[in-house]
């Protein structure tokens, strides 16, 4: 097999896997058990003090 | 003292190796490029000998405050009126190319031909006004959310300066025929490597502050900034790879040849619009949108989806400017199906904008600032819609190479750019120049109303002149043979483009009343005017409520 045949099963067999299973993992991460807080915090995290301490 | 003596020094080896440059150049594109090198370095040499600061002086024009501030705003206050600078300059190229389609007379050959002067209005309004404003930006976001001043100060003054003199090679270049015809990345080698340079220090800059972060959590503002800069470095290096055919000549040959060639430069085009458009701009408005709202984000979560969707459907999007050419078919249909998959993220992000504003919809009515984002987040939507839908093979058949798609990158990028644009820096102005509020908020308001209605004008036009084009273009007779010529097309559509003229001329209106407007917050004027809305009192109803008692019949 040429080195084009090797690469190209290579990517849309294993590497789309890994690329799937990153991505729905990095949208799912938000949504893990106790990340609820964390979530609230980074959103209201531009709010703290008046106008940013200055 | 040895240290300014070195630096003249430095100055004065720049100068005399851009005098070398000019002496020895292949063309004259070049020898002036060299000159330009020349005058700046005489200027820093100048500078430093006499000890002039001329930067203060400037720094006293623009009334700028010298006070030490908790946080490093002086690249933020020069980046905004460099955003505004480049905007009007590149509006008023935009309008006047669109007057030459309209009257072909205005061509004034050589230098101001439609050819030279359409790069210099793309690249002015995306790389230099929406890249001093996505600098600036990011500069003001990344200290506020990080709570750290910016990580190395001269650096990051280096970058503004650095871009401006980008800037000024790549619009000089275009005027005097310089281009290496890839469109968005015409500027030839020479100025790719500055532009290298430049870029990855601003890239050390801003990941040098997160990493010196005083907050726990990067905020989601950050993640899109980031991806910003690192993908524009990547797509920047990659599209450029090309061999010069001379170290002094202004002219290269690309890396790649024939549909390689092209699958490369439309990979780097849309994704200059998937990041450089799109993700630092989005990045703006999870920033701005929810500080002027004083609201946090509707939802954190999904911006978090929304950030991961972007990064990994946009860079396989490209393909889709090369529908039926010599691209492989399957490439082609690769690039429609995750254009079209794009849909649900960025609608994502434009909910995830608009219901920030959840429960605080009156300032829509009383705030004009906010009524810009809502309006700009509303072209967001229209423009990540009408894209998916021109994307698809079908439907591209009829609108490729017409103005459709002209009309279609308008309403994203005046529509949604320039209006998320304009709301940050009325943000910004007041709170870097420590004034009360702006100038007149009825000017903003005014503003708001010229560009819209400018835009409807803008957009409308093109798509009735786009479909009319595409329908005239296929139209066989009954013998076979093509019913219209390409002159003919061009006839049928001199109304459109002039409609099409006077729309970008409201968007100019609106931008000289914001000049002024920020011009006149400067020097710390507050124009008299009413206020936006005003509760209505009516004097006889302000009276409370007496129950008036039921007739009691006599006992």
């Amino acid at each position: 097999m040429s080195t084009y045949d090797t690469l190209r099963h290579f990517a849309d067999s294993w590497a789309l896997i890994m690329m799937v299973g990153t991505f729905l993992t990095f949208c799912l991460w938000p949504f893990r058990p106790g990340a609820r807080k964390r979530n609230r915090d980074a959103a209201t995290l531009i709010f703290k003090d008046q106008n940013d301490g200055e | 003292m040895e240290a300014a003596l070195g630096r003249a020094g430095l100055w004065f080896l720049i100068l005399f190796l851009a005098i070398l440059a000019i002496i020895g150049a292949k063309d004259a594109a070049f020898a002036a490029h060299a000159t330009i090198i020349a005058l700046a370095a005489f200027v820093m040499i100048w500078v430093t000998a006499a000890r002039y600061d001329p930067l203060a002086r400037a720094q006293g024009m623009f009334h700028m405050p010298t006070d030490p501030s908790r946080y490093d705003d002086d690249p933020v206050r020069w980046g905004v009126i460099a955003t505004m600078f480049w905007g009007m300059v590149g509006m008023l190229a935009g309008v006047f190319i669109a007057l030459q389609l309209a009257y072909p007379a205005l061509n004034f050959e050589p230098y101001l031909n439609f050819g030279r002067v359409r790069p210099l209005h793309t690249s002015a309004v995306i790389f230099a006004f929406g890249g001093n404003a996505l600098i600036a930006t990011s500069f003001y976001v990344v200290q506020r959310t990080c709570r750290a001043r910016l990580a190395f100060p001269s650096l990051a003054r280096f970058v503004f300066w650095g871009y401006q003199l980008f800037i000024v090679l790549a619009a000089s270049g275009y005027l005097l025929g310089v281009t290496q015809s890839r469109e968005y990345a015409e500027p030839e080698w020479y100025v790719d490597i500055w532009l290298t340079i430049v870029w990855v220090s601003y890239g050390a800059v801003f990941i040098g502050t997160i990493i010196r972060r005083h907050e726990p959590h990067i905020y989601v503002a950050n993640w899109f900034y980031l991806a910003f800069i690192i993908t524009v470095a990547m797509l920047h290096l990659v599209n450029n790879l090309a061999m010069p055919v001379s170290l002094l000549g202004s002219r290269s040959y690309s890396a790649f040849a024939g549909v390689q060639d092209a699958l490369t430069q439309w990979w780097y085009g849309h994704n200059a619009v998937g990041f450089f458009l799109t993700a630092g701009f989005l990045a703006m408005m999870y920033y701005f949108v929810p500080k002027q709202a004083e609201r946090p984000i509707y939802s954190y979560r999904l911006s978090i989806i929304h950030f991961w969707s972007l990064i990994f459907l946009y860079i396989w999007a490209g393909p889709h400017h090369l529908h039926y050419t010599a691209l492989p078919d399957w490439a082609q249909t690769l690039g429609m199906v995750f254009s079209v998959m794009l849909w649900m993220p960025s609608w994502g992000g434009m909910i995830n904008g608009l219901m920030t504003l959840n429960g605080a919809w009156d300032k829509v009515r009383t705030d004009p600032i906010i009524r810009m984002m809502v309006m700009a987040l509303a072209f967001y939507g229209m423009s990540t819609f009408e894209g998916p839908v021109l994307s698809i093979k079908a439907v591209n058949s009829l609108s490729h190479y017409t103005d459709w798609t002209i009309g279609h990158v308008h309403s994203g990028a005046l529509g949604w750019n320039g209006l998320i644009t304009f709301a940050c820096v009325y943000y910004l102005v007041p709170r870097l120049w420590k004034r009360e509020r702006m100038f007149s908020l009825r000017m903003i308001n005014w503003h708001f109303w010229l560009a819209t209605i400018g835009i409807v004008f803008y957009a409308a036009s093109m798509w009735v002149a786009g479909i009319t084009q595409g329908l005239m273009w296929r139209e066989y007779g009954p013998d076979g043979y093509l019913v219209n010529s390409f002159v003919d097309t061009v006839a049928a559509l001199h109304p459109m483009f002039i409609m099409r003229a006077f729309g970008g001329g409201l968007y100019l209106l609106g931008g000289a009343i914001m000049t002024y407007n920020i011009w006149m917050t400067l020097k710390g004027r507050i124009r008299e005017e009413a206020p936006m809305s005003q509760p209505e009192y009516d004097p006889v109803k302000d009276r409370p409520i007496i129950a008036t008692p039921a007739q009691v019949p006599a006992e």
